[in-house]
């Protein structure tokens, strides 16, 4: 780190974030300076700093979620001036430098906003909204045992990418932060694109698709109108093809005689 | 019937109703526009096309009785996706910046208002005259130099195209889309076709008013 030009000069900023109590207490944004940032700084380092000083003052430090700290857990999104995760591009909050902002600057910071995603305390939402999702049909069931030898399974190469690029997924909101209609599209799709396109995702897949379409409604997400605004947003830069796959499904699923429940109990 | 009820229920099948509507909708806005552009071979070659309309009889209302029902489907999916849209974000953001959205995907609500205002003016206009100054059941082309002689009529229908430009440059790429028929491809948003659409319906429709403003028909 030392030997960059940018190591020596600390910047001042001003940060507005938004607080709350609580679920039901009322919140708005409050405005705090954040002096003596180094550049080297993540942005929940930069967090970490001024809660310090917060604490230290005698204030209650700003609740914000955070866990790994190398992009990788998906728990650390906030709105950073107006776009999720900030302004880098395939970039969690928590990877996200301070050099991406200069001296002088202003920086808002809000929680996912989403009726799905209610905030539990200033920074922090719940998203178990998403595992709700996930426990509708993001698995396939599968004997347990001596795991089978990983060549006896022919994938292509392009599926097998293509499987890859959408389990890496994170769920961290990204994508509903970012749409207008706070739809939970690109993720469902992701997760149902991910076994859509394996062998071992067939048996289940016209009652996954189904399933977990319906619990995305019943959670109070939007539908998708194809803004464009959640492949932008998405760390992983996962892309709204998985969008295409996931209406596919739901269509073919709705046009074949499959009942719901039918794959429930049956492994 | 049960089947399709949950479709209906689920934001995605609503999409899909939308879509399909919509492309309906834009086969005839297609065929639409192609049989306007008559008014510029001459008053007799537009007259006789619109007679021959008519005199398909059956046929016609069975075409007018399957674009109208498109129209209150896609209006009604539309209204009912427009409020769970707005209700899953019960609190706005103090600031959110759009980052690739288009102006035709945002406008594309208040767009389908002014063309669902517009349909209803244009057929009371040209259709049956009701709000015409001048209208005559055999000379199309007339009711046409006649109708858009009028600066704010011509103007209201050179801003409802604009809305038609702008709603199927974003409408037909996602239609497309959300019936999940597009390959996937490198390049994700893939947008050639609509915008091709989009100019050529906009460009098409709104020659008509603009040169009978300018005295190009008369
Ligand atoms: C500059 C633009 C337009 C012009 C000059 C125009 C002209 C006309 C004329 C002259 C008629 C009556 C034909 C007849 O009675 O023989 C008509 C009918 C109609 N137009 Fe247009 N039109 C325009 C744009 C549109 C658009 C954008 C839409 C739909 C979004 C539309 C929808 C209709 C419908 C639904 C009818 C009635 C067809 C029927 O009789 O069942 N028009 N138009
Ligand atoms: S804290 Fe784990 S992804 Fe940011």
């Amino acid at each position: 780190m030392s030997g960059t030009s940018s190591a020596a000069k600390s910047m001042n900023l001003t940060l507005h974030v938004w607080r709350q109590a609580a679920a039901h207490a009322p919140g708005g944004i409050v405005d705090y300076p954040a002096n003596d940032i180094s550049p080297d700084m993540s942005f929940l380092e930069m967090l970490d700093v001024v809660n310090e000083r917060l604490t230290e003052g005698g204030q209650e430090p700003i609740a914000f979620d955070h866990d790994c700290r190398e992009g990788i857990c998906g728990s650390c999104g906030v709105m950073i001036n107006g776009a999720a995760h900030g302004p880098m591009k395939a970039t969690t909050a928590c990877q996200l430098h301070m050099r991406s902002f200069s001296d002088g600057d202003e920086i808002w910071i809000e929680p996912w906003r989403a009726k799905a995603f209610p905030v539990v305390k200033d920074l922090i939402v719940n998203r178990s909204a998403f595992d709700r999702i996930i426990q509708a049909g993001g698995y396939i069931s599968a004997p347990t045992g001596t795991p089978q030898d990983a060549n006896a399974l022919p994938i292509r190469k392009p599926d097998a990418d293509l499987a890859m690029d959408n389990a890496a997924c994170i769920g961290c909101g990204a994508c509903v932060a970012a749409c207008p209609n706070a739809s939970a599209s690109l993720f469902t799709a992701a997760k149902i694109t991910h076994l859509a396109v394996l062998p071992q995702g067939q048996p289940e897949r016209s009652t996954r698709a189904r399933s977990m379409v319906e619990t995305m409604d019943l959670e109070g997400f939007g539908g998708c109108t194809l803004f464009g605004e959640c492949q932008v947003a998405c760390p992983k830069e996962i892309s709204i093809d998985a969008i295409m796959q996931m209406n596919r499904d739901y269509i073919m699923a709705s046009a074949t005689k499959v009942e719901l429940g039918e794959w429930a109990g049956s492994a | 019937m049960r089947r399709l009820l949950l479709f209906w229920g689920s934001t995605v099948g609503k999409k899909v109703v939308m879509a399909v509507t919509g492309i309906v909708l834009v086969g005839f806005v297609i065929g639409h526009m192609l049989g306007n552009l008559q008014m510029f071979r001459d008053a007799e070659a537009m007259n006789n096309y619109a007679a021959f309309l008519k005199s398909t009889g059956g046929l016609l209302w069975v075409a007018r009785a399957g674009l109208l029902t498109a129209a209150v489907l896609h209006i009604i999916a539309a209204v009912q996706l427009t409020l769970i849209n707005r209700a899953a974000r019960p609190t706005a953001y103090v600031r959110r910046d759009p980052q690739v959205a288009t102006f035709a995907s945002r406008t594309l609500r208040w767009g389908g208002v002014i063309l669902a205002v517009f349909i209803v003016y244009h057929l009371g206009h040209f259709t049956t005259g009701t709000f015409h100054p001048a209208f005559s059941h055999r000379d199309v082309y007339g009711n046409v130099i006649i109708g858009f002689r009028s600066v704010w009529v011509a103007l209201f229908y050179v801003i409802a195209m604009a809305s038609l430009g702008l709603h199927l440059f974003h409408g037909v790429w996602a239609g497309v889309r959300t019936l999940g028929l597009q390959q996937r491809s490198e390049v994700p948003i893939q947008r050639t076709v609509a915008l091709w659409v989009a100019i050529v319906v906009w460009a098409g429709f709104t020659m008509i008013p603009v040169a009978v403003l300018l005295g190009v028909l008369n």
